[in-house]
């Protein structure tokens, strides 16, 4: 690593140094590219690798799909979709007619999955500072509980889940068991896999599987806050809240703003929770959009709608992203 | 400014990775014609499930395996798919073209998969290699392909609906044989329902369950969920009327319990094996009952019931239900596929997979087997070849199981709820249902 780049300063003497080393008869090795454009060019050459993956993996696959979403693409022509004919922006005028049942089914899931989205990714970002923070004391049995604390992030998914598919059925389900039985909270006992109630349950097995996320990558932002701030802080008279609002909370900036955006991108995109939770038909209040394109695709046959679904979604997605980077990295320029 | 365009710049290029997930799926193409011997010691073989679990299937499937490799050489390799994954699994496959030689289908799919034009068509000549279409029951055989075209397949396991009902909480409750007409099965659902248990049992969120049960009482209601023409007719009178009858079990007669609006793992069958509920509409139980733990002495099958006793085609009791093999056109194995094909349809085969599976078997020579004289097969042979029609043998067929099922699958969550089931509600649900299939 050093010899394609060196630390600056260090260029002047990394040659002398070498040739006290080799001799004064060695000659000195010639470079083929000269040290500015090596330097310019290194990154690229570094990203390099990724960016070939990025081609395969992401970027064609895209084009693909684009594609797709342009053609008539049924069952009759999956053997070979090349051949499915051209309709034009056809896929996409039915996907964003609202007033016809098609449209109005997508508008539905994508409101759905955005209000999902925001409560998910709050309470767990929400769950996850708060016991980053309490963490951050030391006392008795705190590896214990960080361990515990992170277990549902290290089970895998499909486990977890269905456990929480069984917990969560109406009849002989431990929660109704719990909240019904013992506790008396209800007078009946509510269905928690169909009908409304069914968007709780998705939010709540969302959370508890990302919760973990948020709150392992804020206890090793926690951990690099310098100690000393606090104990100024304490000795400047400030409290405990004081310290969490104008110390911690700025120290986390940065960190919370890479993870609330991994976060929502994981929670938007979820297709594993509700589709263990639901199957593949999923009750109408808890229509995600990714189980939404995947039955538009996979349950109806329908390539070409299920793509045109997906591109949008993807537009929808780039368009939220990229204000959000462009917002907080002109926040940063500002904190500079 | 140089370095901040480009972590822009970076930030961009992953977000676009990380949104790309939700990209369309890449097309595969493959070739026509039909398949090769490019690897004639060799087959994979796609079962569906048909035992009470997959290492049952492994079980009853391995022998017979091993017997078909010392006949011929050809060594299979099985793997055996649950089916809420073998459509999924038969479209992955299709589209890229990596798929097994031979494999199970729902039968009711066979005309959707046929237009794919993955799968062998068993003409004339292909037919002759497994002995000629004479061999199978007509019935079975209308339920392998679209009309006027050649089989996409052939049956190998055929099954129906029967009414299963305890035979001791008909007896308690005073009731001396099972329903005939459906009026009569709502009375003596009443009569049976109390102290925590139920009348009958419903896998309501299921919606391959409920999509049969609405053609059946479709058919009962003469109507077809298609028209002649191949269009889909959701939301037509007839429609409305069996869908609402079927949510009624549990909306208004309240026999059914409102729990199982959310049943889609065969709870109905355990909870009729385990007395919570009285009746059961199942397609041969026999082996789910038994590993459930109920003897065949405590329980009686009877045909479905109808709208009025005697009534034509209005009386159909049962869908043609069944599983069909196939051959994906594009085998390495072509030769070793037919052979393996008419092994699994051989009589003795057939005699012995289907009494591992309880199911019927679609090959006339082997039905007359001891095997299937116990009396609840009786009844479900009896209803398949006199009161059973195929489902609609169209493309579209899986999406009317899955949409009609769906919307049924909603409407007994309303219910559940306490929410009413009136005509106009199963009208839209249905409606909606019919808007999907837009092509």
């Amino acid at each position: 690593m050093t010899t394609l780049s060196p630390p600056p300063g260090s260029e002047a003497a990394a040659p002398s140094a070498g040739a006290a080393d080799d001799g004064p008869s060695r000659p000195r090795r010639r470079r083929i590219l000269p040290d500015r454009l090596r330097r310019a060019g290194l990154p690229y050459l570094l990203l390099l690798p990724a960016l070939v993956l990025e081609l395969l993996i992401h970027l064609a696959p895209m084009a693909v799909g684009v594609v797709m979403s342009f053609k008539e693409l049924t069952q009759q022509y999956i053997r070979n979709w090349g051949e499915a004919p051209w309709t034009g922006a056809d896929n996409f005028r039915i996907a964003v007619d609202v007033n016809a049942p098609v449209g109005e089914a997508l508008l539905h899931s994508f409101l759905v999955t955005c209000a999902f989205t925001v409560l998910a990714v709050s309470l767990a970002w929400l769950l996850g500072v708060t016991a980053a923070i309490l963490m951050q004391e030391s006392f008795r049995g705190r590896g214990v509980l960080r361990a515990l604390f992170l277990t549902p992030y290290a089970l895998p998914v499909y486990t977890a889940v269905i456990t929480w598919s069984f917990l969560l059925q109406r009849d002989g389900g431990m929660v109704n068991h719990v909240i019904h039985d013992q506790l008396g909270l209800t007078d009946s006992e509510p269905f928690w896999l169909i009908g409304d109630n069914s968007f709780v349950a998705l939010v709540v097995v969302a959370v508890w599987r990302t919760w973990p996320f948020a709150f392992l990558i804020l206890m090793a932002a926690l951990q690099n806050i310098p100690k000393e701030l606090y104990e100024a802080a304490q000795v400047d008279g400030a409290g405990i809240r004081q310290q969490i609002r104008r110390i911690t909370l700025p120290s986390l900036r940065p960190v919370n703003q890479v993870l609330v955006l991994v976060l929502f991108l994981w929670t938007f995109n979820d297709f594993n929770v509700p589709y263990i939770l639901f199957g593949k038909s999923a009750p109408e209040a808890a229509d995600l959009i990714s189980i939404h394109i995947y039955q538009a695709s996979f349950v109806t046959w329908d390539f070409g709608s299920g793509s045109a679904m997906s591109v949008l979604l993807l537009l929808f997605l780039l368009l939220v992203t990229g204000g959000y980077l462009l917002a907080t990295g002109a926040g940063r320029k500002r904190d500079v | 400014m140089r370095r901040s365009r480009a972590r822009n710049a970076a930030a961009v290029t992953l977000a676009a990775a990380l949104t790309a997930v939700t990209a369309g799926c890449g097309g595969g193409s493959t070739t026509d014609g039909e398949g090769s011997n490019d690897n004639p010691k060799e087959l994979t073989y796609w079962a569906s499930n048909q035992g009470t679990s997959i290492a049952h299937d492994k079980k009853v499937l391995t022998p017979e395996l091993k017997r078909f490799e010392k006949q011929t050489g050809i060594k299979v390799k099985l793997e055996v798919i649950p089916w809420d994954s073998l459509l999924d699994r038969i479209l992955a496959a299709t589209s890229s073209g990596q798929g097994p030689d031979v494999l199970n289908i729902g039968n009711t799919w066979s005309a959707s998969l046929q237009a794919t034009g993955a799968l062998l068509a068993w003409d004339e000549q292909h037919m002759k290699k497994v002995g000629g279409a004479e061999r199978f029951q007509p019935s079975a055989l209308a339920a392998a392909g679209a009309p006027q075209k050649d089989p996409a397949a052939l049956p190998i396991y055929s099954l129906a609906y029967g009414l299963y009902y305890n035979k001791k909480m008909f007896k308690d409750a005073g009731i001396d044989e099972p329903p005939a007409t459906w009026d009569e099965l709502v009375k003596d659902g009443k009569k049976l329902t109390g102290d925590g248990k139920y009348g009958i049992a419903v896998e309501g969120g299921d919606p391959v369950e409920n999509s049969h049960h609405a053609f059946i009482l479709g058919k009962q209601h003469g109507h077809d969920f298609f028209d002649p023409s191949g269009k889909p007719t959701f939301d037509s009178d007839g429609a409305v009327k069996a869908v609402k009858q079927y949510v009624d079990l549990l909306a208004a007669e309240k026999i059914a319990p409102p729990g199982n609006a959310e049943y889609a793992k065969r709870e109905s069958v355990r909870d009729f094996a385990t007395g919570k509920a009285a009746m059961l509409l199942w397609q041969a139980a026999a082996t789910s009952l038994k590993s459930n733990g109920m003897k065949s002495d405590e329980y009686g099958v009877a045909p479905v019931p109808v709208q009025a006793k005697g009534s034509g085609e209005k009386g159909t009791r049962s869908m043609v239900a069944g599983i069909n093999l196939a051959v994906f056109k594009n085998t390495d194995n072509i030769d070793g596929s037919l052979k393996f094909a008419k092994f699994m349809t051989s009589d003795e085969e057939q005699r012995t997979l289907n009494a591992a599976y309880g199911s019927i078997p679609p090959v006339k020579a082997a039905r007359s087997d001891k095997a299937f004289d116990t009396p609840d097969l009786k009844v479900l042979r009896e209803v398949l070849s006199s009161s059973s029609a195929p489902l609609p043998q169209v493309p579209d067929e899986s999406k009317f199981e899955t949409l009609v099922g769906n919307a049924t699958k909603e409407l007994f969550a309303d219910a559940a709820a306490g929410r009413k089931v009136t005509t106009a509600s199963v009208k839209k649900e249905l409606s909606a249902a019919q808007q999907q299939m837009r092509k």
